[in-house]
């Protein structure tokens, strides 16, 4: 795996990729968002203070998930009217990317998938129900969240953001399916929830107290 | 590696936030980190904003706290299931029924890596809840949920009267939601609906005692009143499998009953007919049989007698005597008939025969000395006598089988007692109960 080594353009400091095929990266020091082009990375925006956080999960979190090690390289930040959740970018051992979301220490983890024919935002309703895969999905709640800011490594452009959709399905497993309305594009990420303890996480964060 | 560049800064270590409630300036510490979403100061009962740096106040409600104290005082800290949680919440919430308003509390409980949890309890019985991460199904009479039956026990709209401490959403007093519950003892489903969302809930009962160990709690926790509606109750759990721990004692039995029947000889050894005649029995009326052999080892000896009687007695003084020895076992037979017709109909009252078995007796020679009685109204009668060896008793079987079934009925009552208070408490009371209230409603 190569870790393509650059310097960031705004402060200097050294900006060094996890993954790869990773497109954007947030400058430890000074914050700046960077994508990277064909010869070099260009600052394309600036990460506001995020606002204090309470998830265990950070950059560099170490875990598994099927058999398979991650690590944590990247996140987005969203906020909606009960809270705030994280999406996690985690690189997968085989080279591939997944989301580790984080809502209240309601832990899944889901992958970016096709489907034909995804419906419009305008078109979903609660308690609709669509088939991916062979298996049937149900709309269980929509929410209007925004977008709260982005850290780390991500293997899209995800930083001019502001008010986003995302509807959960749920089934009668632990899989769970996200219709993220972020680009006028949907997109759908298909996943299970996990347990906390199944994760194996290390490198996690400290609690004052606990 | 470079070593020039310093590492760069990493966030700060979350802690409880103290902060000072912007009505009464009480303290308010945040427990729940960036999972408080709403905050209420116990000073002046306002709910606040936790999520805006100046708590803005989102709700005031007027309260005695001394009506709702919670058992577990908030920021104790308790292991439940292995994992250290610490109390942020506390709110209690009612259902009216039928006029009646039933309370009971909810505490919300915190671990920073495992997220929420919460603990109920109703006068005395507690759950261990948790959110459900997979949806159920249900309709009007249960639901399934990771394969297994819950029954429809109750649905009530909830609302919250109560609330103190961090809740990770938008509390406010006077919230109404449509619950329902779904059991499957010792486990309890729950749906609530608010708005349009509907969020399930797992919860497992737990006793009290528990609850005061996980959380080290002084004194006694208080007693469960009545039966609650997921409570476990050891006989209900056992009861099917009694029964069939039962048949299958039972089929053992008859087995058991099979092979000893096979293996007894039941051999015939003396058999013979006697008349009976009142003019030739003068005085001592007693006399003896053939002898005959008695087999084997030590067994069982049948002796039977009959007599044609018709609405009257015969009785046999028995000794069944040993040659050799002189042993010898005395016992007395009747053989009585008596039937007729009344204002019932026709009865009829004992037997033309009689079987005795007489237990352990070792082989040798033996013969019977008979002295017989006869109903005085009895001029004369034949009567047989036979005697057979090595024949199975059953008797004990029987007191086997009597001995057992006791107590599987006993439990299966008491069990059936326990579902019925159980069940009498749901939107599906036993028939009787519901018939009883129906009366009681038209009484008033």
């Amino acid at each position: 795996m190569s870790q393509p080594v650059a310097n960031c353009p705004n402060c200097g400091a050294k900006i060094v990729f996890r993954w790869s095929s990773s497109v954007q990266t947030v400058c430890d020091y000074c914050k700046s968002i960077l994508v990277r082009t064909d010869v070099d990375l260009k600052k394309v925006g600036q990460v506001a203070d995020l606002p204090p956080d309470s998830s265990p999960i950070q950059i560099n979190t170490e875990g598994k998930y099927a058999n398979k090690a991650f690590v944590v390289v990247g996140r987005i930040l969203y906020e909606y009217d009960q809270g705030g959740w994280n999406e996690w970018h985690v690189m997968m051992n085989d080279g591939t990317s997944a989301w580790l979301s984080d809502a209240q220490s309601e832990y899944a983890l889901s992958l970016s998938s096709k489907a034909p024919n995804l419906p419009a935002a305008t078109q979903v309703q609660v308690d609709q129900q669509f088939i991916w895969n062979n298996q049937r999905y149900t709309v269980s709640v929509i929410t209007p969240a925004h977008y709260r800011g982005v850290e780390g490594e991500l293997p899209f452009q995800y930083w001019d953001k502001t008010n986003v959709t995302f509807v959960d399905l749920r089934t009668e497993s632990r899989k769970f399916a996200t219709l993220d309305y972020s680009d006028p594009e949907p997109a759908l990420y298909l996943g299970e929830f996990v347990e906390f303890d199944d994760l194996k996480l290390k490198n996690l964060r400290s609690f004052e107290g606990w | 590696m470079s070593t020039s560049a310093p590492p760069p800064p990493l966030p700060p270590k979350p802690q409880a936030k103290g902060l000072n409630c912007p009505k009464c300036g009480a303290a308010i510490s945040l427990r729940s980190f960036g999972q408080a979403v709403t905050v209420v100061c116990g000073g002046c009962h306002s709910i606040l904003d936790a999520k805006d740096p100046n708590l803005a106040i989102l709700q005031q409600f007027e309260a005695i706290t001394s009506v709702a104290k919670p058992l577990i005082p908030l920021g104790t800290r308790g292991k439940l299931r292995g994992t250290d949680y610490e109390v942020t919440g506390f709110q209690r919430r009612s259902i009216q029924v039928d006029g009646i308003n039933y309370y009971w509390h909810e505490y919300v409980l915190f671990n920073p890596y495992k997220g929420i949890r919460y603990l109920s309890e109703y006068n005395g019985h507690w759950n261990d809840i948790s959110i459900c991460k997979t949806l159920p199904t249900a309709d009007f009479s249960g639901a399934t949920y990771l394969g297994e039956n819950y029954k429809h026990f109750q649905s009530a709209e909830a609302n919250s009267d109560f609330v103190l401490g961090e809740f990770p959403w938008q509390v406010r007093v006077g919230e109404k939601a449509a619950v329902t519950d779904y059991v499957h003892p010792p486990r309890v489903l729950s749906s609530e609906k608010l708005d349009k969302e509907v969020t399930w809930s797992i919860g497992e009962y737990m006793y009290g005692r528990e609850i005061w160990d996980s959380f080290k709690l002084p004194g006694d926790p208080p007693e469960p009143m009545g039966v609650y509606e997921n409570q476990p109750s050891s006989v209900t759990l056992n009861v099917t499998g009694m029964w069939a721990a039962f048949a299958a004692f039972a089929i053992f039995l008859l087995v058991l009953m099979a092979v000893f029947d096979m293996r007894a000889k039941k051999e015939p050894v003396f058999e013979e007919t006697y008349q009976y005649n009142r003019a030739d029995a003068k005085g001592e009326a007693s006399f003896v049989t053939d002898v005959f052999e008695l087999r084997g080892g030590t067994a069982t000896v049948e002796v039977k007698t009959s007599s044609p009687v018709d609405n009257h007695w015969i009785y046999l003084n028995y000794a069944l005597i040993n040659q050799d020895s002189g042993q010898a076992w005395d016992f007395g037979r009747e053989v009585s008939y008596y039937h007729g017709y009344d204002s019932d109909g026709s009865w009829s009252e004992g037997k033309r025969t009689d079987s005795v078995v007489i237990p352990s007796v070792s082989a040798g020679h033996y013969y019977l000395r008979i002295e017989p009685e006869v109903d005085p109204a009895l001029p004369t009668t034949p009567y047989s006598v036979s005697v057979i060896r090595d024949v199975p008793v059953f008797g004990i079987y029987g007191i086997a089988f009597v001995a057992l079934l006791v107590p599987v009925v006993i439990i299966s009552f008491r069990a059936y007692t326990f579902e019925r208070s159980r069940w009498s408490e749901s939107d599906h009371p036993p028939m009787e109960l519901s018939s009883m209230s129906t009366n009681s409603g038209d009484d008033e």
